[in-house]
């Protein structure tokens, strides 16, 4: 899942430096983490090309940019730590640690602080982006995965996909506000750009749950059907928003399609065939190509968003788990 | 009887809650936990207490249980014969008790099951009998059934085209070995020799007993079945020929492995292992699966009282970190599931095989369809 970053006009700083990095050709890149390889694979895309992969450290899985967009955060399971990935020399910077097993993080509006799922201890953990220490630690339902901090950065969500809850944290008193309760096996989410709903994919139930952040329930389910495909095919996991908050992307996994959703109609409005166990996505900056990781083909695949139709896929490492776009 | 241990489970703070009392019965002395069988940790072999499962599968459900404001009591029994199985799910239904969790021998699990209206979770006993000619309604199976286990490893061989079968079946191992055969006529495979083994270094036994000598022939597969393990934990690399092994030992199929990767799994095996100081063995899965089941149900919308639990049971729908929503088959009370192929060191495959096709739902190409009516009293 790719979140936005605050503060364009340091983005736009960043961006530039990106490009000034990069080889000629290139007008960006995409970062997708592959959890078998410990590297980074790097994507030109304009060319739709493999341009080669950075080292990180073990089983690397989520990956978010930093506030001012220079730095790639990525979350290795395995070594239990952040790599901080410099986006212009796409060499590591400096590396902390992130609590144990951390799979899925987001980090507070100012970026000092990151919010990290921990699978195996099922807590959320408040991490001192500046030198790893683990600030607070709150106990939630067991395998806790998608983590999302709030628009004006006071609550985070986080979801349990044991006990098909997300929990609605306080950040300033590190203690759990609610547990709403959801679909099975809830994984990630996205946010509507005015922080009013919360959209969190449900594995086990082919489905979407809506949640009102002002009242904290559930106000609406969109169920995904794909014809020829049986609903315990259909396992929605990567999901992203579009920028005007109009239109919603969802990965399908073993359903092997992405959704395009009409957020307003909460309604699908195309399916898109792409690779194997299709999970993490990202826009592009022109909100024209959609990229989703295909977790068990070892791929990419580059969706042309206003034709619905995949036009290439690429190879990158092995068991590819999140990718992010710097342009 | 013995009165093992009382677990309360987990606090929970709406002042309307209700308290699910729920009964775990095991076999006292359990012949499958001795230390010489413990210690051979055959794949597919019981690894531990079953109360250490169910408690895991409580556990987790805390959150939810917190939420819809219930909790569970736990009471573990040990039980030494059939009459002492009935006479504590009498007492377990006198107690108010929901639901009985049991980890015993058919026998006793029948005893238990007339003796009660209250619904039990048959986790301990894979005997196709139980799911159909002495199935009850009643009676729910968490583990697979021994049909769904020679359906997973028949669909693999059928894929694989490794369609010789030389079957090696033990001494108390009849109506298991007639399930394999079933199985094996059913993915059109071809049985081309069925032999008994026995446990014997007795010269004149020589030919049931020396692994050289039963695998004469020509096929492709040995498919060994051997309830006990020990003659089937031997024979891989001992064939005459040089072929796989399949059944009890070399790939085995089984509800679950430590060594799956995919869907969580790894967690769960984890957690598992942190909690039980062991590794997750198959029936470990199941007892934490009964656990998980009775949490689903006493969280769904509106359950306050053990018959409304018992009766949400049968409609519940839960996640076994196996990839796909599990739930109990009316017909025949049979949780269905997808089966792991596991030689102990790797999950090699996953059944249902991919391509498998049923008109409803490919995870019931194992096991007993509905169609088959094999069950009456659930008819």
């Amino acid at each position: 899942m790719l979140t936005q970053p605050h503060g364009s006009a340091s983005i736009l700083v960043a961006l530039m430096l990106a490009a000034s990095a990069a080889v000629a050709t290139a007008q960006g890149v995409a970062f997708v983490s592959s959890e078998k390889d410990h590297a980074i694979s790097v994507v030109d895309l304009k060319a739709q090309a493999l341009l080669g992969s950075v080292a990180t450290c073990k089983r690397p899985r989520h990956m978010q940019l930093s506030v001012d967009g220079k730095q790639l955060w990525v979350a290795c399971s395995e070594s239990n730590q952040a790599d901080m990935i410099d986006v212009a020399t796409r060499k590591s910077a400096r590396r902390i640690s992130l609590g144990e097993d951390p799979e899925v993080f987001d980090l507070s509006i100012d970026g000092k602080t990151l919010y990290v799922s921990q699978e195996d201890d099922a807590t959320l953990i408040f991490v001192d982006a500046a030198n790893g220490k683990t600030l607070k630690s709150i106990e939630v339902g067991k395998e806790p995965e998608g983590v999302k901090t709030s628009v004006d950065g006071k609550t985070v969500y986080v979801t349990s996909e044991v006990a098909n809850m997300v929990h609605v944290v306080d950040v300033a008193s590190a203690t759990l506000l609610k547990n709403i309760k959801v679909g099975k096996r809830p994984r990630r989410f996205a946010m509507t750009p005015d922080g009013k709903q919360l959209w969190v994919t449900n594995e086990l139930d082919a489905s979407v749950s809506i949640i009102d952040t002002g009242s904290r329930a559930v106000v609406g389910t969109l169920q995904f059907e794909i014809k020829g495909a049986r609903a315990a095919d259909i396992t929605p996991v990567g999901i992203v928003m579009s920028r005007d908050g109009t239109r919603a992307f969802v990965g399908l996994g073993r359903a092997n399609h992405v959704a395009f959703v009409d957020v307003a109609q909460r309604k699908v409005t195309h399916t898109v065939l792409v690779g194997k166990r299709a999970w993490g996505l990202a826009l592009d900056h022109a909100e024209k190509t959609l990229l989703v990781v295909n977790g068990l083909s070892d791929d990419l695949s580059f969706v042309d968003v206003a034709q619905a139709k995949a036009t290439k896929t690429i190879k990158v490492g092995r068991v590819p788990h999140s990718v992010v776009i710097v342009e | 009887m013995k009165l093992i241990a009382l677990l309360l489970a987990l606090a929970a703070w709406p002042a309307e809650a209700a308290t699910f009392k729920l009964s775990l019965l095991l076999p006292m002395d359990d012949p499958r936990l001795e230390r010489g069988r413990l210690e051979r940790a055959a794949v597919g072999q019981p690894g531990g207490s079953a109360a250490d499962g169910l408690k895991a599968g409580l556990a987790e459900g805390r959150f939810e249980l917190d939420a819809a404001g219930h909790k569970f009591e736990l009471e573990v029994l040990e039980i030494g014969n059939a009459a002492a199985a009935k006479a504590a799910a009498l007492e377990a239904e006198r107690a108010g008790a929901a639901v009985i969790v049991a980890d015993l021998p058919a026998p006793w699990l029948l005893a238990a099951a007339d003796a009660t209206k209250l619904p039990l979770l048959n986790i301990g006993a894979a005997a196709d009998s139980l799911r159909q000619s002495d199935c009850r309604r009643n009676l729910w199976h968490v583990l697979p059934s021994e049909r769904m286990r020679s359906d997973a490893l028949a669909q693999y061989l059928a894929a694989r085209r490794w369609q010789q079968v030389l079957l090696l079946t033990g001494p108390n191992d009849v109506e298991r070995a007639a399930t394999a055969q079933a199985s094996i006529r059913r993915h059109g495979l071809k049985l081309v020799a069925s032999r008994p083994f026995k446990l014997s270094a007795d010269p004149r036994d020589r030919e049931f007993a020396n692994p050289l000598l039963l695998t004469q022939g020509s096929y492709d597969v040995v498919w060994v079945v051997d309830s006990d393990g020990e003659f089937a934990v031997g024979l891989p690399y001992r064939a005459a020929l040089p072929r796989p092994v399949v059944g009890d030992a070399g790939l085995v199929a089984v509800a679950w492995s430590p060594r799956f990767e995919r869907f969580g799994a790894p967690q769960l095996s984890r957690r598992f292992a942190k909690a039980a100081a062991r590794p997750m063995a198959p029936y470990d899965w199941a007892a934490w699966m009964a656990g998980k089941l009775v949490v689903a149900a006493a969280v769904a919308p509106g359950v306050q009282s053990p018959a409304a639990l018992a009766q949400g049971l049968s409609s519940s729908q839960v996640d076994g970190s196996k990839g796909v929503s599990l739930s109990l088959r009316p017909w025949d009370g049979q949780l269905r599931q997808p089966m792991l192929l596991s030689d102990g060191i790797a999950v090699v495959a996953t059944a249902p095989q991919e391509g498998v096709l049923h008109p409803k739902d490919a995870l019931d190409t194992l096991g007993a369809d509905a169609p088959e009516k094999l069950c009456k009293a659930r008819l």
